[in-house]
């Protein structure tokens, strides 16, 4: 029974994964992510972390994937030609660190074996507590102190996202060669290092 | 009955290496943030695995930080994003080369 | 009370004579710079005898002391210190130094009088004298080395002093370049000094200089030789001598004829150790300096120039001086160079008195019977002539007569020594013939200047009388300083702590006096034939000399064409070498290898430069790359 759930929901969120990659608009690419955020979701319930389940959809599917769409709607990303690569030879490049990558995660899978040894933080299952509640006991009394902090870097996240975001004067939409910031392709206004100027993306080689 | 553990590490395998592939071969802003996210969740799901095969309560504490974290990140990520490339239509990643020695 | 530790401040007196005069070189002028530089002197003399009592009141197994000094130069095994060695032998030459020289800045003061540059010269004089006492009371070679560079940096400033002539000026070049030559085989010597025997302290490296192998050890001596040949005008280095005679009388007496030269003859001896285990040397000492003295009185013979025949005659008897090295007589040659440092000082002073009293001219052509108008100058110099000549019982028949019996007994092996002894038996005929022609036609005879110039001619001041005459006394009694009878051989057996090297003694009483009678008798044969000559004065202008030597005497006058063979060897050869290894060499080798790596450098970073495309998307690719890789080195370190 739990093979075919695991089979089903792998191929989608495999098949997610892809979708995003090779998806031509950023909103297809956007609802292929929360396929296979809400795989992923469906593989902590196999698991046994069933508040990481629920935390995943609503935080991930629910909270981060509308902010992308709402990115998309906002800045009128529309479409990208994903067919050319201006940068010379990186996408065949990307393709073979990719699979060695992938080989060599699953080498260290197959020859390195867990350890075996006692638990570093206290058993997940023994006593049959119940999920959330083993996972609130750890949080508030070994993990404590992490958690301030990162709910300290919540606070510092929201403060900075205000500040980024702000419009500091009424803005014009840029024509098709310049730059934020100001500048245009014949050259940055600030030359830093003398001698070489950027050239447009178009003619650029490596 | 029970589905191995190996086979979800493979599986975070996967998605983890497409993720990776697409961060580096998407000139789009926005996807190549969306694959970073694909990344993360490869992660995630590795370190679940890992607590249920060693019985170890850290994983899953470890997994919930790694939200957290990835929440604010997402959150300043697009932040940037929307002040570098908000008068440009179809910006790209590549526009941003003026580290070009 | 240790006066020995106080020859510290016997260079400290001229070397704060020279910051004074220098740094208050606006307000300071004629006549008070000279006062305060001869005080200085004076003040230095004056440490110098006491240091002398100090070190006379030792035992005489005690009398070499060092004084260690500050650190100089350290660098991994290697160190020298301002270290110096107070012993018989450097505080004779200090006092020496010393006293000439405090006489001679006294005389200064009126000889240069209404000079432009008047400050200017007693600062290089004082700066002169404080090398000179650095380079004597130095322990050890690279200090010594020091003090040598310094006396051939003055010589250069003080030759060209007038330098708006342009004979003066090339004259300074002349003797700062040849002493260089000499100066590249002292540094070869302190290299090979140091290599072999680990230090260049004096003392100890003359208590190992037997280690040595011979050939190490007359490689070094003859090292030691080139650099004391090159400052006292030995052999084909002589040349720069005659032209410094452009230099003021003053620094000729101080320079040329007392001390700076004589620096030479001290080295060596102080060097004996490796002269004596490695005798070819000795032999090549002796007789390039038998040899120099005799070709330098040759061209004395005929030369009109008052300063010329005393620079001629200087390198004449400091040929004399390392004959006596070379046969290993070193008390004899130091005895030598302080009875020389006497006579040829005050001849040099008193040809400048005459000089002043001529109106600067130099031309004994236009002298003659001077001994009327300036008698004080004629007495001393007649005195030095009779102690040069070697008559007794002036300073100079002492030791010159010491010189030639150890000679004539042949010390460290030297061939054909009874050969070397006739050769500086017929030097010694031509140097008092030549003196007396120089005395015979500036003091006697007729008064050929009549009519030539705007006034009569006077005595010096007392400011320059009075030097002459001191140096008069010191030529006429200087000799009891080594009198070679048992009693008086003060400086023989004063000088044995610092050069414990037996003297050469003549086998017995009846050949040393047979010995002396010979040298006595030759120096009245050549006053006798010299007057015989000069007494009727010049024929028509000509000298009667080279009139009968004919063409032997116009070679001699020309000095056996040894300077223009120089000078054509340095153009032709030298220049075409000069010039090979300025365009192919220096251009193309040296600076293309600087350029060269700079070359390679900046292509190794243009080529690197690559890698910045500016492009995210690439740097996330090598990250990605190395992250892979390193997953596998991991994975085979682990399986492997």
């Amino acid at each position: 029974m739990e093979w075919a759930v695991f089979v089903v929901f792998a191929i989608a969120a495999v098949g997610g994964a892809g979708g995003v990659v090779l998806a031509r608009k950023p909103v297809h690419a956007a609802l292929s992510l929360v396929m296979t955020l809400f795989s992923v979701a469906v593989f902590f319930v196999l698991e046994g972390a069933q508040f990481l389940a629920a935390v995943q959809v609503i935080v991930y599917a629910g909270a981060i994937v509308i902010l992308f769409l709402f990115v998309i709607m906002l800045l009128g990303i529309d479409r990208e030609d994903v067919l050319d690569e201006p940068l010379r030879g990186q996408r065949p490049v990307a393709v073979a660190a990719g699979v060695a990558l992938f080989a060599g995660l699953l080498l260290v899978a197959k020859i390195l074996q867990p350890t075996g040894a006692p638990s570093v933080r206290g058993s997940l299952t023994q006593g049959d507590v119940p999920n959330v509640e083993r996972l609130a006991r750890g949080l508030f009394t070994d993990f404590l102190w992490p958690f301030e902090i990162t709910s300290a870097l919540l606070v510092i996240a929201v403060v900075g996202a205000i500040v980024l975001a702000r419009r500091s004067g009424p803005g014009r939409i840029l024509d098709e060669d310049e730059r934020v910031g100001g500048g245009s392709d014949a050259g940055p206004e600030a030359v830093l290092i003398p001698g070489d100027a950027p050239e447009p993306p178009g003619e650029q080689e490596q | 009955m029970n589905v191995p553990g190996a086979w979800y590490l493979a599986l975070a395998a996967i998605i983890f290496c497409i993720g990776a592939v697409g961060l580096l071969v998407r000139r789009n802003a926005l996807v190549m943030f969306m694959c970073v996210e694909l990344m993360l969740n490869a992660v995630n799901l590795t370190f679940v695995t890992f607590a249920r095969m060693l019985d170890d309560v850290g994983g899953q504490v470890f997994v919930f930080f790694t939200l957290v974290v990835a929440a604010a990140e997402v959150v300043i990520g697009l932040a940037l994003i929307v002040s570098i490339f908000r008068r440009r239509q179809g910006a790209t990643a590549d526009d941003i080369s003026l580290l070009r020695g | 009370m240790d006066a020995v530790r106080l020859a510290w401040l016997i260079p400290a007196f001229p070397l704060a004579g020279v910051v004074i005069l220098y740094l208050g070189r606006r307000f300071l002028k004629e006549p008070l710079s000279g006062w305060i530089a001869t005080l200085m002197m004076a003040g230095a003399f004056v440490m110098s005898v006491v240091v002398f009592s100090g070190l006379h009141s030792l035992p005489e197994e005690n009398r070499q002391v060092v004084l260690r000094g500050v650190e100089w130069i350290t660098a991994g095994g290697f160190s020298v210190r301002f270290g110096l060695l107070v012993d018989p032998l450097s505080v004779t030459m200090v006092l020496f130094v010393t006293g000439v020289g405090a006489l001679i800045h006294l005389y200064s003061i009126g000889y240069m009088h209404g000079q432009e540059r008047f400050t200017r010269f007693f600062t290089y004089l004082n700066l002169f004298a404080v090398s000179m006492l650095v380079l004597v009371l130095a322990g050890n070679y690279l200090l010594l080395f020091l003090g040598w560079e310094g006396v051939g940096l003055c010589s250069y400033l003080l030759v060209s002093f007038w330098f708006e002539r342009p004979s003066a000026a090339r004259a300074g070049k002349k003797a700062f370049v040849t002493n260089r030559v000499g100066d590249f085989g002292f540094m070869l010597a302190m290299f090979l000094i140091f290599s072999h025997l680990g230090t260049l302290d004096l003392l100890s490296a003359a208590s190992s200089a037997p280690h040595l192998s011979r050939g190490t050890a007359t490689a070094v001596a003859l090292l030691l030789y080139l650099a004391a040949a090159g400052k006292s005008a030995q052999g084909p280095l002589f040349i720069w001598l005659p032209d410094a005679m452009e230099g003021p009388t003053p620094v000729s007496a101080l320079i040329h004829a007392a001390t700076m030269v004589t620096a030479g003859v001290y080295l060596l001896v102080r060097s004996h150790p490796f002269l004596q285990h490695g005798p070819a040397a000795g032999d090549v000492v002796a007789w390039v300096g038998a040899f120099t003295a005799f070709i330098a009185a040759t061209i004395a013979l005929t030369n009109f120039d008052i300063k010329k025949v005393l620079a001629y005659s200087t390198i004449s008897q400091l040929g004399y001086m390392f004959l006596a090295v070379g046969v290993g007589a070193y008390t004899a040659a130091i005895f030598h160079m302080v009875t020389h440092a006497f006579f040829k000082a005050l001849l040099f002073l008193g040809a400048g008195s005459v000089m002043h009293g001529m109106e600067d001219n130099q031309d004994m052509r236009v002298m003659g019977g001077l001994r009327k108008f300036m008698p004080i100058t004629a007495v001393t110099f007649i005195v030095a002539w009779l102690a040069i000549a070697g008559i007794v019982p002036f300073a100079g028949f002492w030791s010159k007569d010491e010189i030639l019996a150890a000679t004539w007994v042949g010390g460290a092996g030297v061939s054909a020594h009874y050969f070397l002894w006739f050769v500086g038996a017929v030097t010694a005929l031509l140097t008092a013939f030549y003196m007396t022609r120089q005395v015979w036609l500036v003091f006697y005879g007729d008064e050929r200047w009549r009519g030539k110039l705007h006034h009569d001619p006077h005595e010096s001041p007392k400011v320059m009388t009075i030097p002459l005459v001191v140096l008069g006394v010191l030529s006429f009694v200087g000799g009891a300083l080594n009198i070679p009878k048992e009693g008086f051989k003060n400086l023989t057996e004063w000088l044995h702590a610092a050069v414990p090297v037996k003297p050469l003694e003549v086998h017995s009483f009846g050949q040393g006096f047979m010995l002396s009678t010979i040298a006595v008798i030759l120096g009245v044969i050549g006053i006798l034939i010299g007057a015989r000559i000069y007494n009727r004065g010049l024929r028509n202008g000509q000298d009667p000399t080279l009139v009968r030597l004919g063409g032997l005497g116009r070679f001699f006058d020309r000095g056996w064409g040894i300077d223009p063979a120089i000078s054509w060897f340095v153009d032709k050869p030298g220049r075409a070498l000069a010039d090979v290894l300025a365009q192919p060499v220096d251009q193309g080798v040296i600076d293309g290898a600087v350029n060269g790596v700079a070359a390679v450098f900046a292509a190794v970073a243009r080529a690197v430069r690559k890698v910045q495309t500016g492009f995210v998307r690439n740097y996330a690719l090598t990250l990605l790359s190395g992250a892979t890789i390193v997953l596998f080195i991991f994975l085979i370190r682990g399986t492997v």
